[in-house]
């Protein structure tokens, strides 16, 4: 290092963007204006966004800045098997049509702003509401940190970020025009800003899957450079049988496990209707689209001959190695933003989690709802200096130890919320139990792969199959809810009111404009 | 019940979890399309794919009014 070595070029088209940003985000207040008092306008935009905002605000919240850095390196590392991204990004809209607009419907319907509320009112618990924000608040911590990890990747590679005390000067910057913007306009701004990193990534995609193989050769050239340099380190590019369990099981639990982040759920609860996040749920494949065509960037990373073990500056060094500096910023641009969006939302969705279902159930139950949303911005503040602190202070292996550990634990709580939208039969007891069970099983499995992977060698009739922990955690977890849901419900035990009925469920054709805005 | 019969063309969304949750019928280097073995084309192609089922679900649970 030692010498600083500024890309003035890439770094003065990044600040541009990067102000310009900042500027929507505080004029995001004003847009769609509503009563920023309440946490219902501030945490939820007012439940008013139509078919396009929401597909840029769920682009923006499913395909962080984090997955475009770390597919690519994952592919990088171990070749076929990092494209397990893309049927993990299919199968996820099949499920997000069936689920997600019965969750909005029910939520819409109640008042709910969280899942938690939702899980207290269905199943008349408020240990497993806890439960339930709790998980949530500790899966997104970490999926913030992750998101600064984007930024400080492309602020290293533009060679600003090496200079002593104040190296992280700028991540700090960034991050608190961030808090301030979403302090003041609250969901709105993650929605008006999505558009323009969606703007700026469908553009680099483009540039970059049509220029980047020009360059190198051809995809044929780039696979064959890249089955040596992956045969050389175990991975290779066709999976292996061995891994077909793995590969899916993974794709297929993170899956249900995204739909459960609180940060999804706040995206698609802020939709206007039920019938919108169908409309999406057809229409946001096109992202998993450019996700696929970034993924294959660490081929071409291989066939570059970049040779870095830090895994997030495998897209960076092949960008700034293979096209003009100038595009290279806005491509920067591109992933900073692509944080800053989703990091806003996580925020809102952690603060929503903790005004409604910790501070305003434990601990103050007056609380008015201007208390709840004031409440909500200050916890959005503290929850991303939280994040911030933990990348600068802790080393970044651990946030992507806990980021593993969050994919496994935000799934647990699968039975309460997926299962309560379809059956009330699940006592509330055995839903406490099974995600405790869950919990703790998919932890200690995490433990024994020293966190550094998700995928579980479980040996079970005297075989031994490789899969993704979350899933074996949640199998357990049902299994046991299941059985203890039956002994509970036959020995009659208490399972409290349903404060939800049976129509809330369903669609209304009077709450569903038909018009496509 | 007349919702019921909206949800009547869910059974179309198990086509994508057939298509792309069992890799042994795809992992395979060729046939070749643009340079890029079977595997990664055939997943891309099932993007597009389960995008179009999606809209097909969606035009035919259309509310009638």
């Amino acid at each position: 290092m030692g010498v600083i070595h500024i890309k003035w070029q890439a770094f003065i088209i990044f600040l541009v963007l990067f102000v310009f940003v900042a500027g929507v985000g505080f004029w995001a207040a004003r847009w769609r204006r509503g009563d920023l008092t309440l946490l219902d306008e501030w945490g939820l935009g007012g439940r008013r966004f139509g078919t396009w905002v929401t597909w840029f605000l769920l682009g923006g919240d499913l395909y962080t800045a984090y997955t475009f850095i770390a597919v690519p390196a994952l592919v990088y590392g171990v070749g076929a098997f990092g494209f397990f991204a893309v049927p993990y990004t299919i199968v996820l809209y099949p499920i997000m049509y069936i689920v997600m607009p019965r969750l909005w419907r029910v939520c819409k319907a109640n008042n709910f702003v969280t899942p938690s509320d939702f899980v207290k009112a269905r199943f008349d618990s408020r240990s497993m509401s806890l439960a339930v924000a709790v998980t949530g608040i500790l899966a997104t911590m970490p999926y913030i940190a992750l998101q600064l990890v984007g930024i400080q990747a492309v602020l290293v590679a533009m060679g600003i970020n090496s200079t002593g005390v104040l190296k992280d000067l700028p991540l700090f910057i960034a991050f608190a025009i961030l808090a301030a913007y979403t302090y003041t306009s609250g969901l709105r701004a993650p929605a008006l800003t999505a558009v323009v990193k969606d703007i700026l990534i469908y553009a680099t995609v483009i540039v970059a899957v049509i220029a980047i193989p020009a360059k190198l050769g051809g995809f044929t050239h780039i696979f064959s450079v890249s089955q040596t340099a992956l045969l050389a380190k175990k991975g290779n590019i066709i999976l292996t049988p061995k891994l077909y369990g793995a590969f899916s099981t993974l794709a297929l639990g993170s899956a249900f496990a995204l739909l459960l982040y609180p940060h999804v759920i706040t995206g698609t609860l802020s939709s206007k209707s039920g019938r919108t996040i169908e409309r999406n749920s057809a229409l946001l494949p096109l992202y998993s689209v450019a996700l696929a065509l970034l993924a294959l960037l660490g081929f071409m990373a291989l066939a570059a001959g970049i040779k870095t073990s830090v895994s997030s500056e495998v897209v960076p060094l092949l960008l700034l190695k293979t096209l003009p500096e100038w595009f290279v910023g806005i491509a920067f641009a591109a992933i900073a933003i692509g944080a800053l969006v989703p990091a806003a939302i996580m925020s809102i969705a952690a603060a929503n989690l903790f005004s409604r279902n910790v501070y305003k159930e434990f601990f103050n139950h007056g609380a008015t709802t201007q208390q709840e949303a004031k409440v909500a911005k200050v916890t959005s503040l503290i929850v991303k200096l939280g994040a911030l602190l933990f990348v600068v202070i802790i080393p970044l292996k651990y946030a992507i130890y806990l980021q593993t550990l969050g994919g496994i634990w935000i799934l647990q709580t699968g039975p309460a919320i997926i299962g309560g939208l379809w059956t009330r039969w699940f006592h509330k007891k055995a839903l406490l139990i099974g995600w405790f069970v869950g919990m703790a099983w998919g932890t200690y499995m995490a433990y024994t792969l020293k966190f550094a992977s998700s995928t579980y060698d479980l040996r079970i009739f005297g075989k031994s199959e490789l899969g993704y922990a979350a899933v074996y955690a949640v199998i357990a977890n049902l299994v046991l809810v299941v059985i203890l849901s039956a002994i509970f419900n036959a020995a009659k035990m208490s399972n409290g009111v349903d404060k939800t009925s049976a129509s809330d469920y369903l669609p209304d054709a009077q709450i569903e404009p038909a018009k496509v805005r | 019940m007349t919702e019921k019969t909206k949800q009547g063309y869910y059974w179309l969304f198990l086509i994508p979890f057939i298509g792309t949750l069992i890799p042994p019928i795809y992992s395979k280097m060729d046939p070749q399309l643009f340079g890029l073995p079977y595997f990664y084309w055939y997943l891309i192609l099932w993007i597009i794919i389960t995008g179009i089922i999606g809209g097909i679900v969606y035009f035919l649970s259309e509310p009638k009014r």
